[in-house]
């Protein structure tokens, strides 16, 4: 397994958001939790990214226990995340986002940097087109597509996205989702977090869904879509 | 009739103390924006004035004291010798002294970060409580240096420890070595800062953490460690300030902070808090108008304050987020 997660509690102050979730995500796989607004996805990413305290549970790593691991380590290990509402830093060119993904990278000089960098702007052409251009200044789909390529300049082993749909149009969704499946067809891991749920459902392999703060159902995607709760719950009942 | 008479008189004498006064007024502003970028970095950070910066400059003044005292330029001049005039010698005074005054500034504002509010973010305290402890921490360091300090609360004066020469003339305004040594250090000590928040990666990194923390941490960034980098340049920036100003004024004391900082708070906010280039703007903008200030209405330095200060409140009638408004955050430098 690349990542465990064991019976997961997390809290906000005394409000408890995660209520002893376990998953798994293997080598190779788009794994997706999905769930209603509130269900605690967020929380979940940010735990394992390591911008929240576990109070309970265990998250493992490659076989190795990174409950305790502080947040920068993590991205160093092979963990990094595309945030819910992108968090693109504004004053930044394009270039410098990007820049940030490989901000603790060992060989962020080298020639393995520009080839991913290369790699990055043919997944997202419209970023080389922009790379001078302020990241506040971008559409919300420029800025998505940035906050994925940054998460990818990391050169990850799993990529965490929270929710890269949100407040997209159908058509940029659409490309969004595909260029999801190429990057794991390039062979990275990937755990995508939605409320939308039918698109992720018809790319992942697995998915856990999550009801305030437990996962509910855990099954193989394809079987999540034709799951008659899962479809009058999430996939607007049809 | 004599008011306006007089009002017309002290006007044609500001226009003839111009330059004179405009030079002052660099000089000053060149130390108030030094001063203003440790407020202003500090705050794009953490988003908290840290009011011990001012005790970062008042530390830094006794350092480049002290290093005059060390290097025995009092005693000869006690017994009739001369100044340090020209030459390798006093560039080497000068070296010395902005190494010393530039690391004491820096030490002490990272061991203000250490112990005045590290362990306050370790505990998630409120807002308020950081306030306290800066507030604190200020009168803490002031008071230690009054109560037990070289001078203890008198003040600590120097006799010009090297001769201040007329170098050249602007328009007509005698401009002597001391004004270019502090403008110009000023402005390089500025550059260079500019330089490493908008170009390398650990400026990258400051920026980041200003803009948007929680994203800086999931890109790898050590937050703890940026927030330390930013005390340490904003304290190697009051550290230069301090010396700078003793070739102006040669002259400190253990509250010699307060209004410096003060100033160059001050000078932060009408720059737009948070925004390193504000505080540049807001710094020579502040030294000059309280130069010219105190030239237009009688000489009385009072003045100068309060034109300065009438100045920040009007520009914060109308742009409540200082000149250059964005912070550190939302700005490209
Ligand atoms: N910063 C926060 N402070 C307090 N409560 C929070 C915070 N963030 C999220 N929560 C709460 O935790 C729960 C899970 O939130 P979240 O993980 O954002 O859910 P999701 O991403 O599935 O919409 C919700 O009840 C939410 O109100
Ligand atoms: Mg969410």
């Amino acid at each position: 397994m690349l990542l465990e997660v064991e019976n997961l509690h997390v809290f906000y102050g005394r409000i408890e958001a995660i209520k002893g979730i376990s998953f798994t995500v293997d080598e190779g796989e788009i794994v997706t939790l999905i769930g209603a607004n509130g269900a605690g996805k967020s929380t979940t990413l940010k735990t394992i990214s390591g911008v929240r305290p576990v109070a309970q549970g265990r998250i493992i790593f490659e076989g190795k226990d990174i409950t305790k691991m502080p947040a920068h380590k993590r991205t160093e290990i092979g963990i990094s995340q595309a945030p819910e509402g992108r968090g693109i830093f504004p004053g930044m060119s394009v270039m410098e986002n990007l820049e940030m993904g490989c901000y603790v990278r060992k060989d962020r000089k080298s020639n393995t940097r520009s080839a991913d960098l290369a790699r990055v702007f043919e997944l997202f052409p419209r970023l080389a087109e922009r790379k001078t251009q302020a990241g506040g200044s971008m559409s919300g789909g420029e800025q998505q597509m940035l906050a994925i390529g940054r998460a990818l300049m990391a050169r990850p082993r799993v990529l965490l996205l929270d929710e890269p749909s949100m407040g997209l149009a159908p058509m940029l969704i659409a490309q969004i989702f595909d260029i999801i499946t190429e990057i794991n067809q390039q062979g990275t891991t990937v755990l995508l977090v939605e409320q939308n749920a039918t698109q992720a459902l018809r790319r992942a392999d697995r998915a856990y869904v999550l009801e305030t703060g437990h996962v509910v159902k855990s099954a193989p995607a394809d079987q999540l879509l034709n799951d008659p709760d899962v479809q009058a719950a999430y996939l607007g009942g049809h | 009739m004599t008011l306006s008479l007089g009002g017309f008189l002290t006007f044609a004498g500001f226009l003839s103390r111009f330059w004179p006064s405009t030079i002052t007024g660099l000089v000053l502003g060149a130390v108030y924006a030094l001063v203003a970028l440790g407020y202003t970095l500090v705050y794009g950070v953490l988003r908290l004035i840290n009011f011990a910066n001012s005790e970062v400059f008042m530390l830094s003044a006794f350092g480049s004291f002290l290093t005059i005292e060390v290097l025995n330029i009092p005693q000869r001049l006690a017994s009739g010798g001369d100044p340090i005039k020209t030459g390798w010698e006093l560039v080497g005074v000068l070296a010395l002294c902005l190494l010393v005054s530039v690391l004491i500034g820096g030490l002490s504002a990272v061991l203000v970060e250490r112990i005045a509010y590290r362990p306050l973010r370790q505990r998630n305290a409120p807002r308020l409580v950081f306030l306290i402890s800066a507030i604190g921490a200020s009168f803490a360091i002031s008071e230690a240096v009054g109560e037990w300090g070289p001078q203890r609360r008198k003040e600590y004066a120097l006799t010009k420890f090297f001769k201040k020469e007329q170098l050249f003339k602007i328009f007509g305004a005698d401009v002597y070595n001391s004004n270019v040594i502090v403008v110009v250090g000023a402005a390089i000590m500025a550059l260079a800062l500019v330089l490493f928040v908008s170009k390398s990666r650990v400026g990258r990194g400051i920026r980041a953490v200003a803009q948007d923390a929680e994203t800086a941490k999931l890109m790898g960034v050590n937050v703890d460690r940026i927030i330390l980098i930013t005390f340490l340049v904003g304290g190697l920036m009051a550290g230069g300030a301090a010396f700078l100003y003793e070739i102006h004024t040669p002259f400190a004391r253990y509250d010699v902070g307060f209004s410096i900082g003060v100033k160059a708070f001050t000078a932060a906010v009408l720059g737009g808090i948070g925004n390193v280039r504000g505080a540049l703007l807001g710094g020579l903008l502040l030294g000059l108008i309280e130069s010219w200030g105190s030239s237009l209405f009688g000489s009385d330095q009072n003045i100068g304050n309060v034109a300065a200060f009438v100045t920040l409140v009007l520009v914060l009638m109308v742009r409540p987020s200082g000149l250059l408004g964005e912070s550190l955050g939302r700005s490209k430098a």
